[in-house]
């Protein structure tokens, strides 16, 4: 009986959402007296799964099939299953990504397993009973899930678990074969195609969010947001409307029914503050607000916020930014 | 071409979400209920495909009790064909998942559409559920959804991009922006949907696999704390020394 952890990584790294759920799989490891077993999805490097060890993970298994660098659903959902049978995994832990949801979901049926998505605390065990907390509503709420079964997945939420450091501990990478027929690739990419990133920073995976409405009033205005986002280190991202009109593209719309964010810092400009956008970054750590309206309702869900024109504050904080670096 | 649309009936997303006095369940009282935004895109893509193909139909499938066909009425209304209500309380995904794959195991359905997830319950796992049931992919969530023939590309999103996947009918995919415009009903199709049918169906006994033990709400904030315009750089130092987040 173990803790399986699926880790993504892109490049070589492991995801900075990976290091935090490796951190959730070896603390409810330890919570059950046993161990943590990373399973490595994406191009790894042996180096990068073994600093894993800083996250409290012994073991990574690595299956080096090169064409495993892209997600295929098939592919991946065989491979972790694989895992977890090898590992006698009763607890499988992976991000609440879109790879993590996609696979989760298959694994739940193949595994016979119960799961819950959007978990943002560590589960609560008492005897018998397994208790996780994920974010419902989208963000307006939370619930208390029981999990049944002696089977369970858990689908972490970005941001909301501190990734562990132990400085100096190393995890064995053990290669690993799932054994693949070419029949699990029959869902494999034709073609991927990576958006260009103000920065390059994702916003899904993003500490810090610099987020522009229709108060921005025109594309042509976004260098403002930009070069903000840039001094800051922060992604960038937008209300609906504004994606709706292809100001920005539909990757940086959150919200509702775009992406939910929660980042340490959103830093929201010439944005309302409607529920359907709170929704989705109100789960953020500390939220900023610049609205020219002293009415916006997004100064209610605020920690900080300035009455201003966007156009005369921006420069001002981008200046106040650089000065600090 | 045979599609099944699968919808989940959530609250407006204006609603102020409210629980029962035992924190169990959401509070209902006074509270519209709408078609899930993102299964919009679902049913708008299946119409669009069907009548570009021509010929074959839509079919509306949700697991709700009676008072969800207002809104399998509004997806009659807006084009679907015919309808089937799965007469239960919809417990958790994996049951919801059992349904929608008891459903579609007999019912020959060549492309299955869904929404990525729904805006209460947020679980995004339905789809992949139906597939591993139904032992066919999944592509989730997708953002563009073509047919030729019984292949389907798809672009499905990953994280900083995406991916432009080819499967073969039967499939299932969850659907979300900037698949289509979503539509809404016009007069026409308010009068026909009376018309069309509307099958109910009993719940296959299965089981949920997880229980809500209890809803809350979070925590509500301070307060804003307001920087003067002209002094806009004092909320960096903010950030940094006080707020400690950059
Ligand atoms: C089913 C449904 C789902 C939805 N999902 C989403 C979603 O996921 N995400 C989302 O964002 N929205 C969503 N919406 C839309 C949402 O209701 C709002 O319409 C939208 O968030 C408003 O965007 P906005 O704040 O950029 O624009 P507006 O509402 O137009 O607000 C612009 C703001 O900018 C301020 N402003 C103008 N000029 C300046 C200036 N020079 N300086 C400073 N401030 C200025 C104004 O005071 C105003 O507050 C959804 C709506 C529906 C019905």
């Amino acid at each position: 009986m173990s803790v399986l952890v699926v880790v993504e990584c892109d490049g070589g790294e492991v995801k900075k959402s990976s290091l935090e759920v490796a951190s959730y799989g070896s603390q409810v490891a330890q919570m059950l007296g046993t161990t943590a077993t990373a399973v490595a999805v994406g191009e790894a490097t042996e180096a990068n799964l073994a600093q894993l060890g800083e996250q409290g993970i012994t073991k990574v298994l690595h299956d080096a099939e090169p064409r495993l660098k892209d997600f295929v659903n098939g592919a991946y959902t065989k491979l972790i299953a694989a895992a977890a049978q090898k590992e006698d995994a009763k607890i499988i832990v992976l991000a609440n990504s879109n790879i993590g949801a996609s696979v989760g979901s298959r694994l739940s049926i193949r595994l016979q397993a119960s799961i819950a998505t959007n978990v943002v605390e560590l589960p609560k065990i008492d005897g018998g009973s397994f208790t996780v907390k994920r974010g419902a509503f989208s963000g307006k709420a939370f619930a208390d899930v029981k999990l049944d079964g002696d089977r369970k997945i858990i689908a972490v939420k970005k941001n909301s678990i501190e990734a562990l450091h132990e400085a100096g501990k190393t995890a064995q990478v053990e290669a690993f074969s799932a054994q693949l027929s070419d029949a699990d690739f029959a869902d494999a990419p034709k073609q991927v195609v990576m958006q260009d990133q103000a920065g390059g920073i994702l916003l899904p995976e993003a500490d810090l969010v610099v987020s522009g409405g229709r108060g921005m009033k025109g594309p042509e205005n976004w260098n403002l947001i930009e070069e903000l986002a840039k001094a800051l280190g922060a992604a960038t991202a937008c209300s609906k409307p504004v994606s709706d009109v292809d100001w920005r593209p539909h990757h940086e719309h959150v919200g509702q029914t775009g992406i939910t964010v929660s980042p340490n810092l959103y830093i929201a400009c010439g944005i309302s503050g409607a529920i359907q956008h709170l929704a989705g970054v109100n789960s953020s750590k500390v939220i900023v607000v610049i609205n020219k309206d002293p009415e916006a309702p997004f100064f209610k869900a605020a920690d900080y916020g300035i009455v201003g024109d966007v156009f005369d504050v921006l420069p001002k904080l981008t200046q106040a930014v650089k000065e600090l670096n | 071409m045979k599609f099944l649309v699968c919808i989940s009936n959530v609250p407006d997303t204006t609603t102020k979400i409210a629980f029962t006095p035992d924190n169990k369940e959401f509070n209902k009282a006074g509270v519209q209920f709408v078609i899930n935004p993102w299964d919009e895109y679902a049913l708008t893509r299946a119409i669009e495909l069907k009548e570009a193909q021509g010929g074959g139909t839509v079919t509306v499938l949700n697991v709700g009790e009676a008072d969800t066909e207002p809104n399998i009425r509004k997806a009659l209304a807006i084009g679907a064909d015919d309808a089937i209500r799965v007469n239960a309380h919809p417990k958790d995904a994996f049951f919801v998942a059992q349904q929608i794959a008891s459903i579609a195991k007999d019912g020959g359905y060549d492309v299955i559409l869904m929404g990525k997830e729904s805006i209460d319950y947020n679980g995004f796992q339905v789809h992949g559920m139906v597939g591993e049931l139904l032992g066919i992919p999944t592509v989730a969530p997708a953002m563009k959804l073509d047919l030729s023939g019984n292949t389907a590309t798809l672009e499905r999103e990953i994280e900083g991009g995406k991916e432009i996947v080819e499967v073969n009918t039967p499939f299932v995919a969850s659907c979300q922006q900037p698949m289509c415009e979503p539509r809404i009903p016009n007069m026409r199709g308010i009068m026909t949907a009376r018309t069309k049918p509307l099958k109910v169906v009993e719940a296959t006994a299965d089981a949920a696999r997880t229980e809500v033990a209890a809803f809350a709400l979070p925590p509500q904030k301070q307060g804003v704390k307001l920087i003067p315009a002209e002094s806009a750089g004092d909320l960096i130092r903010l950030l940094r020394n006080e707020a400690k987040v950059i």
